[in-house]
């Protein structure tokens, strides 16, 4: 029985078909991955869904209508019970959690706040979320948010929820708290399409997976049908080669300092943050990474590093040299690079130009009042562009109109164009597909193997096994330990976050 | 992340204040500052102060500044902004003047030019605003300007109206019980409020409760909190931003009538920079510029400490308009550095 029926979409930007004939069916009671790579169209197609664009072509059906839907806006998707839960957060931080739940939604002019505090509460209660309706959402944590946005879409007592990438910013125990409520959901008869990178949660959860690739349908398959491997090829069009083992393509680095006194050290460095005094070091060529749970301060460590947050007690050194590192313009001037977690906060310039987002950090090493000329900047954005495979219509789109794994890749051509001698990557592959994830990670091992210096750090352990030769290891904001050679499997950094019992 | 657990587990008064919203945080920073400072005014400047009358001044002097600064404080909570009041007073109140004292008006039609120019100017630059998506700055900017140069192609000079129907309502006053004060000659002297004072809180009751209760209210802090969310929340933000400036031109109408029934004459210059102290009364009252934030008490409050201290330099002699604008900017500057440290005391990882 089928809640949603979507024939033949097609949405169109300029220059781009991001949707080209699409179909799309889910059913009562069913978990249905929308998977595809960056830019497949698996947004837009949730956006034409939920009336943030109009589409310019096809039918939306709904169980229950007998014409096709008219869906303008989110207010109209919302009345027809389809709710979202978007990957940012899409709750106002200066109200109270009740308020965010309920808000645009309730019948009549005026607001029982007595009431609508009881039923929050009671929402909150059922759904095992540790928040209290009267506090201000801005006072919760990023996963707090987002599950309070997830009870929201649930009271709205929907035929169809939609979970854009809900899990990027939940650690393991949110994440499993979020699945319950999802077969608990399914129970009741909801649809459910949940976008994810995550293979692994896919198929954990999921009942059936449709596919799309540069706009167009692939398929619609049930998961026992399509294992892993086929469902990465469907994805990128092609047989990947073997993800698992890049490493040994990589040269490592045997040149010059590769054994000498480290690129960059760090002695009791501590910074502003809340993450205890650490050591560090770095040798020429080598990739090491920051590995611990969500909130462990890896994060925390590398903008010590690099001075991006307020540096309060330690020393640090390049080349054996003392150097004094308190704002990120010191960090840069040193040669070192720093690609930050939260592209959309820390990142991207929106508005500006895919060539003047990679100029930029450049720029700002060479001062403001010393321009690139214009053919030069043209030529560093070309020559990234083709070097990165960043799609885009060309070096003057504005960045905000590419997808989130070009925009990542934009931004690290800003950072390589200054040819650092030690790179830090924070989560560079977050929130982009498989395809692009093996391709910036091979970058990251053809850069150390020319004696560029990376640190690379990733949510998930397998990514960073198979770039880093050395893992320092994180626990309640301190370093627990540090990993080489052998000891770097899954289980032994497991057990050395857990702390060494299990 | 850390924050918020250490915001759970915290104890005492600073867990407390973690959980009081941004907004009633800073109107009770507000109320404060402001009864701190009417007691240091009666403690250091002598019993002028104690006399009721004297607060009572302080409402009759600045009817209209709270009815435009509750509209500025809506718009403003929405993430936007309004400085076509200032302007928009002064015109309804030359239109208002050249209707009954050259015309020879009704009472009644004058109360509706006022509002007819209000709801106008409110229309052109809500749709402008919010359907056509220019900056409400520049809109507002281009509005203050045109009502100025209306104000003058209406009458040149300023001029008191001599309407008899006018004259008896502007001198209309609301006597209050109990509260008069003797003169020196030991005569008993009733204490009293304008009518437009009695406008004026009506509205400040009405915009509170608007704000507070219901869902129109709800969603201008909703936009002002992040107008991208509250498209997804199901908020309609173009029709919400229309209204706030929509409103904020009736009530602009509304405070030009009220100034009018003040000064009883009509002047080109009258209300000059009174935007200016509208958005300084709201940011003392702890309403945000970046939206999302304020309360319409505390924009009350917002007025009259601006007026105290105003009154504060006048009667210590003082008198010079630069003094007063030197202590409403210094004022300005403790306000926004107390609020600012709360603030991030409160946030603080």
């Amino acid at each position: 029985m089928s809640v949603l029926e979507m024939k033949n979409i097609s949405k169109s930007f300029p220059g781009v078909r991001a949707l080209q004939h699409v179909d799309f069916r889910l059913c009562e009671g069913e978990i249905h991955a929308l998977m595809g790579e960056n830019g497949a169209g698996k947004s837009t197609l949730i956006k034409v869904l939920t009336g943030v664009y109009e589409k310019d072509e096809g039918e939306i059906f709904l169980k229950g209508l007998n014409k096709a839907a008219v869906i303008r806006s989110p207010q109209d998707a919302q009345n027809l019970g389809i709710s979202t839960v978007y990957q940012e957060i899409t709750l106002c931080p200066n109200l109270s959690v009740a308020e965010n739940m309920y808000i645009g939604r309730t019948k009549g002019m005026v607001t029982n706040w007595k009431k609508m505090y009881n039923d929050a509460d009671k929402i909150l209660r059922q759904l095992d979320i540790p928040a209290k309706a009267r506090q201000q959402l801005s006072s919760c944590s990023i996963a707090v948010q987002q599950m309070v946005a997830i009870a929201r879409a649930v009271d709205m007592d929907c035929k169809v929820l939609i979970l854009d990438e809900p899990t990027s910013s939940l650690d393991e125990n949110e994440v499993a708290k979020l699945f319950n409520l999802m077969r608990n959901l399914r129970e009741k008869g909801v649809g459910i399409i949940f976008v994810t990178h995550f293979l692994d949660q896919v198929y954990e959860v999921c009942d059936k997976i449709t596919v799309l690739r540069d706009g167009q349908l692939v398929g619609e398959y049930v998961i026992e049908d399509l294992p892993r491997v086929k469902l990465v090829a469907k994805m990128l069009g092609k047989e990947l080669d073997d993800m698992s083992d890049i490493k040994s393509e990589a040269m490592e680095y045997k040149g010059d300092g590769a054994d000498g006194v480290p690129v960059y050290e760090a002695q009791n460095l501590q910074s502003n943050a809340g993450i205890k005094p650490f050591d560090f070091y770095i040798k020429k060529g080598e990739v090491n990474g920051f590995t611990g749970l969500l909130g462990s301060g890896r994060s925390e460590c590398v903008r010590a590093i690099f001075g991006a947050d307020r540096v309060i007690s330690g020393k640090s050194q390049m080349n054996g040299r003392k150097v004094k590192i308190s704002k990120p313009i010191d960090a840069m001037k040193n040669g070192i690079a720093y690609l930050p977690e939260d592209r959309k906060v820390d990142g991207i310039i929106g508005d500006l130009s895919v060539r003047e987002n990679i100029i930029l950090a450049l720029q700002v090493l060479k001062g403001f009042f010393r321009p690139f000329s214009k053919a030069q900047q043209y030529k560093f954005a070309d020559e990234y562009i083709k070097l990165l495979e960043i799609k885009t219509a060309s070096a003057d789109t504005p960045i905000k109109s590419l997808s989130g794994g070009n925009q990542q890749k934009v931004i690290l051509a800003r950072w390589l164009l200054m040819n650092p001698e030690y790179l830090i990557l924070d989560e560079p592959t977050r929130g982009i597909d498989v395809g692009t994830k093996v391709e910036i990670q091979k970058l990251v091992l053809k850069l150390a193997s020319e004696g560029m210096s990376v640190t690379f750090i990733s949510s998930e352990t397998d990514e960073m096994l198979r770039t880093c030769s050395r893992m320092v290891v994180m626990r309640d904001r301190k370093v627990v330990g540090e990993l080489t050679g052998s000891d770097l499997t899954q289980s032994k950094i497991m057990s050395t976050i857990a702390g060494g019992d299990k | 992340m850390s924050s918020n657990k250490s915001a759970v587990s915290d104890k005492g008064i600073a867990a407390k204040i973690k959980n009081v919203s941004d907004t009633n945080l800073l109107l009770t920073i507000t109320i404060v500052v402001f009864f701190v400072m009417y007691i240091g005014a009666i403690i250091f400047q002598g019993s002028g102060f104690l006399k009721p009358q004297t607060f009572f001044n302080i409402l009759n002097q600045n009817a209209t500044l709270i009815i435009v600064s509750c509209g500025m404080s809506m718009v403003m909570i929405a993430g936007g902004i309004d400085i076509s009041v200032g302007g928009l007073t002064a015109l309804v109140c030359m239109c208002c003047a050249v209707y009954l004292d050259f015309m020879g008006g009704n009472l009644v039609v004058s109360v509706l030019i006022a509002l007819a120019i209000g709801l106008a100017f409110g229309i052109v630059q809500g749709f402008l605003v919010a359907y056509l998506d220019i900056q409400p700055f520049i809109v507002t900017l281009a509005g203050m300007f045109f009502a100025r140069g209306m104000t003058t192609v209406v009458y040149k000079e300023p001029f008191n109206v001599a309407h008899e129907g006018f004259k008896e309502l502007k001198l209309t006053r609301l006597l209050i019980p109990k509260m008069g004060s003797y003169t020196k000659k030991g005569a008993y002297i009733d204490a009293y409020v304008e009518l437009g004072v009695v406008v004026a809180l009506i509205i400040v009751v009405i915009m509170f409760c608007v704000l507070r209760w219901t869902k129109l209210g709800r969603s201008f802090y909703a936009v002002g909190g992040n107008s991208q969310s509250a498209v997804m929340l199901g908020i309609n933000v173009k029709r919400t931003k229309f209204i706030t400036h929509l409103l904020s031109g009736i009530l602009a109408g509304i405070g030009g009538y009220a100034f009018f029934l003040h000064t009883g004459a009509g002047s080109p210059a009258h209300a000059t920079g009174m935007e200016m102290n509208a958005i300084a009364a709201s940011i003392i009252g702890g309403t945000m510029l970046t939206g999302g934030v304020g309360n319409i008490i505390g924009t009350f409050f917002g007025v009259l400490s601006l007026s105290t201290i105003q009154i504060i330099v006048a009667t210590a002699g003082l008198g010079e308009a630069w003094w007063t604008n030197i202590t409403i900017a210094s004022m300005l500057c403790i306000f926004l550095i107390l609020q600012s440290v709360i603030m991030a005391w409160k946030h603080r990882a």
